[in-house]
C-alpha cells in the first residue's frame, strides 16, 4: 500500500492557451487507476461527517471503498440510492463548502480532502457509459406534475417514479435540464452528459413535456383536476439589473441572455445555428458568482481579447468555486476588486464603448456577515467595453405565480414552503429549490426534490387512505 | 411538433400559415403571441396570434420575410411540422367596452391589429379602423377588418387603393371629427413612434404592441426589455403592449437594429444555400 499521498490525485485538465478558443470540457475526468489511488487516500470514517455536509446524504465512504476495491457497479449502486443527478453534481457542486470542507483528513494541516467529487463524476461517467438493464417498474400509485426540469424537479420526478408514480415534467422551454442546460456552460457541463442523465430519468418512466408554459399553455387548476400531487421547481430565472444610466444601450446584456443564447441555442455556432451574438472585443462582466465565472470565460472563448471582472467586494469575499475562479485566471480573464458601475456610455448609435466605474471600500458587516462595500467619492474611473454583460443575480419569475395568486410568496416573492416538508399553503401543491430560497446551488435544488418526493408519496398515500374510508 | 395545415401567400412577402397547436387555440387572447422554432438549428422567434380557432385546435399566423428565419417559414408546405411553439405569451389586451375606439395597423401590423379590431367589436365598441401599407398589394386583411369595423379607411403610400399618404394623417382627420375613447396602433415602430404623437395632440391614450427582440419570450433573459415611462420593463411578459406616450422611442428603435449586421449574414448565406 502505498503512502497516502497529501495532496489530492491531480485531474487531467485542457490547456489553458488551448481552451480558450473552445467550448470542450476543461476538465477531463479520472480514469479508473487515478480514481483508485484517491479513493485510497478515504479514511473510511464510522462516523463521516462528509455525509452529513451533503445535502442529499451520500454514502460518501460506502461508494469510495467500492472504487478502491475495483467495484464500479457496486459504487454505481450507492450513488443511485442517493443522487439522480450523479455526473451533474460531481461537476458543478461547490464541494469545498460541502462535503469536502468537513473531509477529516482534509482537517489535518498537511493534507488537502479527498477529492469527493471527482470521485463521484468517475462513478458516474463510468454509469453513463455501461447503462443498466431499466428494470420495469409499474407507475400506478397516483399522477404528479412536476413544474419546471431544472435539477429541484428532475430529482422529484427520478424519486418518484422509482416509487411507482406516473410523473409528468412541464418545462416552459424546448429542452429539459432549466440552468443545466441553458446557464452552465458546456466547457464546466457538457451539455450531451446533461441529456444523458435526463435520459435515464426518462427510462424510468417519467414524460417531459418541453414548450409548455404553466400558467399561460397550462393552468394550475388544470394541473390540479388531472393530478394527485405537484412540484414546483420552476426556479429563479428572471434576471436583476442594476438600473444604472445605459442599460439600454445595445451591448449590454443580463448574464441570463447571454448565457442562454450561448448554451440553450448554440449562439457560438452561429450561422449554423440561427441565434446571433454580437462580437465583442472588450467585455466587461459585473458580479463575482459562478454566473460571472461562466459569463467572462463564455466571453474569451467567442474571441474578446479582453476580458475584465468587476466586483464590488474583495477576492476574499468572492462568492464563486474557487476552482472556476483559478481556471478563470488561467485563461487571462482579469479582475478589477472593490469596483462598481455607476453608469454605460453610449457612443454614436446607442452602442456601448465604455463602463464608467467607481472604487469600493469595505465598511461595517452587513446582514448577511460580510462587509459592505461603499463608494469612494470622486473615484470614477472609465473601463472601455463594447459588451457588458450584468450578473448581478436573479429573481422570481412571476409568470407562473400571477396566475395562481392562492399560492402564497414572501415579500422577496418566492413561495412559502416549509424547509422540512416542501409544503406550500395550498394542500398537495410542494415546492422547492431556487423558487423557495431563491438563488443557490444545483445540489440544494436536489435535496429539496428528494424532501417533495418522499413527503408527496406520504400526502398521496394518506389522502388515498382517507378517500377510501 | 406542430403540424402546418394551411400555407398560403398573401402579397410577394407576406405568409399565412395556420398550424395545429390546440393548447395554445383554446387559451390565446387577443394581443398575445407565440415563440415558434422551425428545426434544431433555428432560433426562437416571436409572431402575433393573428386568430385562434379553438374548437379546431388551430392557430393562423401572418408574417413577413425579413431575414433567414422568415424566409425558411415561408418555405414550409402544408404537412410539415414546426418542431417548437410556445404560448400563448404576454398579456392579452384589455378588450372591454371603452364607446368609441380607433385602432391603426401598418404593413404587417395589421396581422397583429385584427384580433383587437374583432375583440374591440364583439365588446360593443364603436370601432374606427385605419390600415395603411405601401400599395394595394400589401393591403392585406382588408376583409376581415371590414367585418368588424363600424367605419375602415384604407391609405396606400402610393395612392393606388383607399386614401395616399400615411396613416397618422387618416388619424389626425377622424381626432379632429369625433371624440375618440381609446387608441392602439400596431405597426413599424416608426409608424407607432408617429401615431403616438398625433393621438397625443389629441389627449387620447393609445397602446401600441411592441416587437423588440426576444429570445425565450417568458421572462428569464431581459433581452426584450424596453424603458417604459422610466423603468425597465421585458415586452414578454410585461407587454408587449404599452401605452405609447411612455416608451423610449429612440432607445427602443436602437436595440431593434442591435444584430442587424448578424441577421444580413445569416440572410445571404441561407439564401446562397438555396440557390445550390
Amino acid at each position: 500500500m502505498p503512502k497516502r499521498s497529501y495532496n489530492k490525485t491531480p485531474m487531467r485538465e485542457q490547456a489553458p492557451e488551448v481552451r480558450q478558443h473552445n467550448f470542450k470540457e476543461v476538465a477531463l475526468g479520472y480514469n479508473l487507476q487515478e480514481g483508485q489511488l484517491e479513493a485510497s487516500r478515504c479514511l473510511q470514517c464510522k462516523d463521516a461527517p462528509c455525509i452529513l455536509h451533503c445535502p442529499v446524504m451520500i454514502d460518501i465512504p460506502g461508494f469510495i471503498k467500492q472504487i478502491k476495491e475495483d467495484d464500479m457497479e457496486g459504487a454505481r449502486k450507492v450513488l443511485n440510492r442517493y443522487t439522480n443527478l450523479p455526473a451533474i453534481c460531481g461537476r458543478v457542486c461547490p464541494q469545498e463548502k460541502q462535503c469536502e470542507m468537513v473531509c477529516r483528513l482534509g482537517q489535518s494541516k498537511k493534507f488537502e480532502p479527498v477529492a469527493i467529487g471527482k470521485l463521484e463524476r468517475l462513478v458516474a461517467d463510468w454509469s453513463l457509459e455501461h447503462p443498466e438493464e431499466s428494470i420495469e417498474i409499474t407507475h400506478d400509485k397516483g399522477k404528479v406534475a412536476i413544474i419546471g426540469s431544472g435539477p429541484s424537479g428532475l430529482t422529484a420526478a427520478g424519486d418518484l417514479a422509482k416509487l411507482g408514480y406516473e410523473v409528468v415534467v412541464f418545462e416552459a422551454l424546448q429542452t429539459a435540464g432549466g440552468v443545466l442546460t441553458y446557464g452552465i456552460p458546456e466547457f464546466r457541463l457538457p451539455k450531451q452528459i446533461v441529456q444523458k442523465e435526463i435520459d435515464q430519468i426518462v427510462a424510468q418512466g417519467v414524460k417531459i413535456e418541453t414548450d409548455m408554459v404553466v400558467g399561460k399553455t397550462i393552468t394550475m387548476d388544470e394541473i390540479m383536476e388531472d393530478f394527485d400531487a405537484c412540484y414546483i421547481g420552476v426556479g429563479a430565472g428572471t434576471p436583476h439589473f442594476m438600473g444604472i444610466p445605459g442599460t439600454d444601450l445595445t451591448g449590454v446584456y443580463a448574464s441570463s441572455e447571454y448565457l442562454t443564447r450561448i448554451n440553450l441555442m448554440h449562439g457560438y455556432e452561429f450561422p449554423h445555428y440561427d441565434t446571433p451574438l454580437q462580437p465583442a472585443k472588450n467585455v466587461v462582466v459585473i458580479g463575482g458568482g459562478n454566473v460571472a465565472m461562466d459569463s467572462a470565460r463564455s466571453a474569451k472563448r467567442l474571441g474578446a481579447e479582453t476580458v475584465t471582472v468587476l466586483y464590488r467586494r474583495s477576492q476574499e469575499e468572492l462568492p464563486a468555486r474557487v476552482e472556476e475562479y483559478h481556471h478563470s485566471v488561467e485563461e487571462d480573464i482579469q479582475y478589477n476588486w472593490l469596483t462598481s458601475p455607476v453608469e454605460y456610455i453610449a457612443g454614436d448609435h446607442g452602442q456601448l464603448v465604455g463602463v464608467k466605474c467607481i472604487r469600493m471600500k469595505l465598511g461595517e458587516p452587513d446582514e448577511s456577515g460580510r462587509r459592505r462595500p461603499l463608494p469612494i467619492a470622486g473615484s470614477e474611473f472609465v473601463v472601455p467595453a463594447d459588451t457588458a454583460i450584468e450578473a448581478i443575480g436573479q429573481g422570481a419569475n412571476r409568470v407562473m405565480l400571477d396566475t395562481f395568486p392562492e399560492l402564497a410568496t414572501n415579500r422577496w416573492g418566492y413561495v412559502q414552503a416549509d424547509e422540512n416538508t416542501c409544503a406550500t399553503s395550498v394542500p398537495g401543491i410542494f415546492a422547492g429549490g431556487d423558487i423557495v430560497t431563491g438563488a443557490a446551488t444545483v445540489i440544494l435544488a436536489m435535496g429539496a426534490g428528494k424532501i417533495a418526493a418522499k413527503e408527496i408519496d406520504q400526502y398521496v398515500q394518506n389522502k388515498q387512505v382517507t378517500t377510501t374510508v | 411538433m406542430f403540424k402546418i395545415t394551411e400555407r398560403t401567400a398573401l402579397t410577394d412577402n407576406e405568409y399565412q400559415i395556420w398550424l395545429e397547436a390546440p393548447r395554445i387555440a383554446t387559451k390565446a387572447q387577443p394581443g398575445q403571441f407565440i415563440i415558434l422554432r422551425i428545426d434544431e438549428q433555428g432560433e426562437r422567434i416571436p409572431l402575433t396570434i393573428c386568430e385562434a380557432d379553438a374548437s379546431a385546435g388551430k392557430l393562423r399566423i401572418i408574417f413577413q420575410v425579413i431575414g433567414k428565419s422568415t424566409a425558411q417559414l415561408a418555405q414550409v408546405k402544408t404537412g410539415m411540422s414546426l418542431l417548437d411553439v410556445v404560448g400563448p405569451l404576454g398579456k392579452p389586451t384589455e378588450i372591454k367596452n371603452y364607446g368609441t375606439v380607433m385602432l391603426v395597423g401598418g404593413g404587417v401590423g395589421i396581422a397583429a391589429l385584427f384580433p383587437i379590431v374583432k375583440g374591440l367589436k364583439q365588446a360593443g365598441n364603436r370601432v374606427i379602423t385605419i390600415i395603411g401599407a405601401k400599395s394595394k398589394n400589401l393591403l392585406i386583411l382588408q376583409e376581415e377588418c371590414a367585418k368588424y369595423s363600424d367605419e375602415l379607411i384604407l391609405v396606400t403610400d402610393d395612392g393606388s387603393l383607399g386614401r395616399k399618404g400615411l396613416v397618422t394623417e387618416a388619424m389626425a382627420d377622424v381626432l379632429q371629427r369625433e371624440p375618440i375613447n381609446q387608441a392602439w396602433a400596431i405597426g413599424p415602430s416608426i409608424m407607432m413612434k408617429f401615431c403616438t404623437k398625433v393621438a397625443t395632440q389629441f389627449n387620447v391614450p393609445i397602446y401600441v404592441s411592441l416587437n423588440p427582440i426576444m429570445v425565450d419570450g417568458t421572462g428569464m433573459c431581459g433581452g426584450c426589455r424596453v424603458t417604459i415611462g422610466e423603468k425597465i420593463k421585458f415586452a414578454c411578459v410585461d407587454g408587449p403592449e404599452f401605452l405609447g406616450a411612455e416608451v423610449d422611442w429612440d432607445g427602443f428603435i436602437q436595440r431593434m437594429r442591435q444584430y442587424h449586421p448578424e441577421e444580413v449574414t445569416a440572410y445571404q448565406a441561407y439564401q446562397v444555400k438555396q440557390v445550390h
